[in-house]
């Protein structure tokens, strides 16, 4: 398992580094935006990470609604907090990106104003299992979870259902969309990078809340055992 | 270039601060684990 790990690891680490250098020196400059526009090959990779971890959260949180297992429960926590991970690059890097273009720092747009929400949503979510302890806690998150799915949908649509400040989507938005193969390249590589990443972020960070719900098990062992010890004295 | 630089850094930046915070939760595990060992 380490070894897979540590491959996996390593690859992503190549891929990373590649992906970095087609975006900065690769890929060619964009003729109206100019060098700033290179911040789409960061910027649309980890929407579409968060975009993965919300709705594979709300699966998790489902199953685990249906089955109460601790694993799931632990994969929910895990892409929960990646994708705010990620959200939160995609929030601070989009004002960066709209203020020489658009010039302006924030908008109220539909898209940018659901992205928040979500993000809002999803911290919310992680405090709520953060702060909150004992038995329906996992159970709460999971119907909170539920909720902020739906933003996560709203967010991809937006630009599709609504005018909006933010551009039209660039694949797959009509007779208008696509863009230069050699972008096409740089964009291609850095979405299976950060998708990469991503992945290994959740396998990390699952690991760790199936090692912190061992340790609260034999936590709570422990102290039964104390309990019976002292009521048989 | 100073936004393309800002982007790009405040994306590594917000990612090492998680790697980093993901590491102290498993130093913690650790000692945690040891504590119970020793009990």
């Amino acid at each position: 398992m380490k070894s897979k790990f540590a491959i996996f690891a390593l690859l992503t680490f190549v891929l990373l580094s590649w992906g970095l250098y087609q975006a900065l020196v690769g890929a060619p400059t964009e003729a109206t935006m100019g060098q700033v526009q290179r911040i789409f090959y960061y910027h649309v990779p980890n929407a579409w990470v968060m975009e993965l971890c919300f709705p594979l959260n709300f699966l998790a949180s489902i199953i685990y609604l249906v089955n109460r297992k601790a694993a799931i429960d632990a994969f929910a926590v895990a892409t929960a907090e990646v994708g705010v991970v990620f959200c939160t690059v995609v929030l601070l890097t989009g004002p960066i990106w709209a203020r020489p273009v658009w010039g302006i720092w924030w908008t109220w747009d539909a898209r940018l104003t659901s992205t928040l929400v979500l993000w809002l949503i999803y911290v919310g979510y992680l405090m709520l299992r953060k702060l909150s302890t004992g038995g329906p806690n996992p159970v709460l998150a999971a119907s909170f979870a539920i909720f902020g799915c739906i933003d996560a949908v709203f967010v991809f649509m937006a630009i599709r259902w609504f005018r909006t400040q933010h551009p039209k989507p660039v694949f797959a938005g009509g007779a208008d969309s696509g863009i230069d193969p050699r972008m096409m390249h740089a964009f291609l590589i850095n979405l299976l990078a950060f998708t990469c990443y991503g992945a290994l972020l959740v396998w990390i960070r699952y690991s760790l809340e199936r090692t912190r719900q061992k340790v609260d098990e034999a936590h709570a062992m422990k102290s039964l055992l104390h309990q019976e010890a002292r009521s048989s004295r | 270039m100073k936004f393309l630089y800002a982007a790009f850094g405040i994306t590594w930046a917000v990612h090492i601060v998680y790697l980093v915070i993901l590491t102290r939760g498993f130093n913690k595990l650790r000692d945690d684990i040891k504590d119970l060992e020793r009990e």
